[in-house]
């Protein structure tokens, strides 16, 4: 079955909402499982109904393990929705790392009286990007809290990747010399959801880019000798999941400001609400650092991905301050790049 | 000239070309925007000006400038029972004397970020219309000439609509008294001013004139692009360096600011506020500079719905705030500048919002700043 043909079923009624029962663990709780989630995504671990998943491991690579957790609001978004931000974000912690994604668990947490109709929708939404990823669900928990004591509904996924033999990923492998390459635009997810939340329309929307790395990361792992590290940097942004590479491998990382692709509306949305595009979060990008005589090749390797049309290398590691992100900027001048403080707070004026 | 052509690279190398040609003598100039501040860090103005211009922050930052005083009060009013707060996202961190609206949030207050007056104006109309509600929608209403406006007009609003649920607790500033102040002590040092461009769009540039002329201090009215912040010091730089001296009030941000302003924002302003005398975090208190209440919109004063204890507070020692909001000292002169005072444990009010200048040198700190290159542990 192509995805083109998955369709989301919706039921009849929309007026049916979730009830504490449904987590009671007795008839309406089988009935959800049975006509929503198996409707959506069923793996033979689920349909064997047992405690916990057992997986066949016939490999002698490792396993990779990650879990988070979601809350974003609004639960749909230009781009996608919690459903498929909730598979999307775990695959891509495991694809960067270097697995291949094999199989998730998803709990959800609801909250009386969450629409039915909706909760099926996410499921759906769910059921299209694991088979997107090729991972099958294969453990899943639901809980209702009270209403008034969640928001809609919130969702953890936690998920298992086989790392080929010797493939060995980290800030350790880190030199000085080596390139910075990001998958294209930043700030897009993070923009998308507070334009949302605010109220502040933009032309053309701002959408997300919530979107899976896992092919991305395959191509780079199975052709580029030269790959050091691969990250998605999420919430922080860029700048946070730099710093974190440039502290663990304490090297400095230099980039180059005007290299950096920010989509023009994102831009303009960032520089309303004060805020700072670098520190925004992505939810399908990807920043790998390669071997300089890797770069070129590493490079039409994220260009010919449909993702990475806008590749580019956005700056070099070097010795020069230890630990340190440098923001070179159009004008000549330098800058420190600091690890982002807390939330987002847009300024007043 | 193009709106794109602001960030123009060979536009700022030309500038900076034509202003390290006439510099002979150090200059100090002041700019009192949090927006000019933030642009000058963020794309390394100050380092592409010769090592004789230097570069001051004025208070130029309403979240810097509302006095702790305020801040207490805005977090008993939020800490109070069916009270909606509605502020500003970047009020939330200020310190207060205890604790800040953050804290007062996560112990239950009902504080929520507005990017608008009418945010708040129609979130208390929504409730007005709820039956059974009672709950009281309360704007923390902050800024300078620039916001002003928009309070005004939620309350003239509210007071069309007969809106009982709707207050503000107001702390507007306006920037020409407190620049009256900083050039009035002798020893100010300053030589030059940037005017920020988007006060004088809304206020028209008139009273500009006359600090220019009281004080012999020549102004440009300046914008917030590198092209414009460098077309500010430019034009400072050639009046400062003329001979003889002919100071006056220049519009640099010809483009957007003209002399009269905005007349319906000022009708709107003059129709619902008053002078008065203001405190100024870090500066004391300054006659006629800041707005309250007129008498016929006293009922939308949350000072008087609420009954308000107010302590009179002490800012934390170490903390030089009140030097950097006059320009005397630049931030990283402060002992506690990045060790004591961060982001994350702000000491003074600079240091929270993004356009603080504080913040600003914290968050944009160029290279040779960087107290903390050996040190083995990250800030």
């Amino acid at each position: 079955m192509s995805l083109q043909d998955w369709s989301c079923g919706v039921p009849k009624s929309n007026s049916e909402t979730i009830t504490l029962s449904h987590g009671s663990g007795g008839r309406l709780s089988a009935k959800l499982i049975e006509e929503v989630f198996f409707k959506h995504y069923l793996s033979p671990e689920l349909s064997a109904r047992n405690d916990s998943a057992v997986l066949d491991w016939s490999s002698d690579g490792r396993v990779a393990m990650s879990t988070d957790a979601f809350v974003i609001q609004p639960l749909e978004f230009p781009g996608g929705d919690i459903g498929s931000l909730s598979v999307y974000g775990t695959v891509n912690d495991l694809a960067v790392q270097g697995a291949k994604p094999i199989a998730l668990s998803i709990a959800w947490i609801l909250e009386e009286g969450f629409p039915l109709s909706q909760l099926s929708q996410l499921a759906c939404s769910i059921g299209k990007a694991a088979a997107e990823c090729s991972v099958r669900i294969v453990a899943g928990d639901t809980k209702v809290v009270e209403r008034g004591r969640g928001h809609g509904c919130y969702i953890t996924t936690t998920g298992i990747g086989k790392v080929p033999k010797g493939l060995d990923l980290g800030p350790s492998q880190i030199k000085a010399g080596d390139c910075i390459l990001l998958s294209g635009s930043i700030g897009d997810h993070g923009m998308a959801i507070m334009s949302q939340r605010t109220g502040l329309v933009f032309e053309p929307i701002l959408k997300s880019d919530c979107s899976p790395l896992h092919t991305m990361a395959k191509d780079l792992i199975e052709n580029i000798p030269g790959l050091r590290v691969m990250r998605d940097p999420t919430r922080g942004g860029i700048a946070a999941t730099l710093n974190e590479l440039a502290s663990s491998s304490r090297l400095c990382f230099q980039i180059d400001e005007a290299r950096v692709p920010v989509r023009a509306q994102v831009k303009s949305a960032c520089e309303l609400l004060g805020l700072d595009p670098w520190i925004v979060a992505n939810e399908g990008k990807l920043i790998a650092i390669v071997a300089p005589e890797s770069l070129q090749a590493a490079l039409q390797i994220l260009r010919n991905h449909p993702l990475g049309s806008q590749a580019c290398c956005i700056g070099q590691v070097t010795q020069e301050y230890r630990s340190r992100v440098i923001a070179r900027t159009a004008y000549g001048t330098q800058r420190i790049v600091p690890m982002p403080e807390g939330e987002l707070l847009p300024r007043i004026c | 000239m193009q709106a794109t052509d602001f960030g123009n690279p060979n536009h700022v190398a030309l500038l900076v070309q034509q202003i390290r040609a006439k510099t002979t003598r150090p200059w100090t100039i002041m700019e009192v925007c949090g927006g000019q501040t933030h642009a000058i860090l963020r794309y390394g103005i100050d380092q592409l000006l010769p090592d004789s211009i230097r570069i001051v922050h004025g208070p130029g930052c309403p979240v810097c400038v509302t006095p702790i005083e305020t801040i207490d009060q805005a977090i008993q009013i939020a800490s109070t029972p069916g009270v909606i707060f509605c502020t500003f996202g970047d009020m939330l961190r200020v310190p207060g004397s205890d604790g800040d609206l953050m804290q007062a949030k996560s112990r239950g207050a009902d504080v929520r970020i507005i990017h608008s007056p009418m945010e708040a104006y129609q979130l208390a109309l929504a409730e007005s219309n709820q039956t059974g509600s009672n709950r009281q929608v309360v704007l923390f209403a902050i800024g300078f000439e620039t916001t002003a406006p928009a309070t005004a007009m939620a309350i003239r609003m509210a007071k069309e609509k007969n809106l009982d649920c709707f207050s503000a607790l107001v702390c507007h500033v306006l920037v020409p008294p407190a620049l009256e102040a900083i050039f009035s002590d002798e020893n100010h040092g300053i030589d030059g001013l940037l005017a920020a461009g988007h006060v004088c769009t809304i206020t028209g540039y008139h009273s500009y004139d006359a600090i220019c002329n009281r004080f012999g201090i020549p102004i440009a009215i300046t914008g917030f692009e590198p092209v414009d912040l460098l077309r500010g010091i430019w034009n400072v730089v050639e009046q400062l360096e003329s001979q003889p001296r002919n100071d006056r009030v220049v519009n640099v941000y010809e483009h957007i600011a003209t002399i009269q302003g905005n007349a319906h924002a000022q009708q709107t302003v003059d129709e619902v506020f008053a002078l008065c005398d203001q405190t100024w975090r870090g500066i004391g208190i300054l006659p006629q500079s800041g707005l309250k209440l007129k008498e016929k919109y006293a009922l939308y004063d949350a000072q008087k719905r609420f009954s308000i204890r107010s302590d009179r507070s002490t800012e934390a020692s170490p903390c030089r705030a009140a030097d950097v909001l006059r320009g005397k000292i630049r931030p990283v002169e402060c002992p506690a500048f990045g060790s004591l005072c961060n982001p994350g444990n702000p000491l003074g009010a600079p240091m929270v919002s993004n356009e603080g200048a504080c913040a600003a040198y914290y968050l944009y700190q160029s290279i040779k700043e960087d107290k903390s290159q050996d040190l083995e542990v990250d800030r």
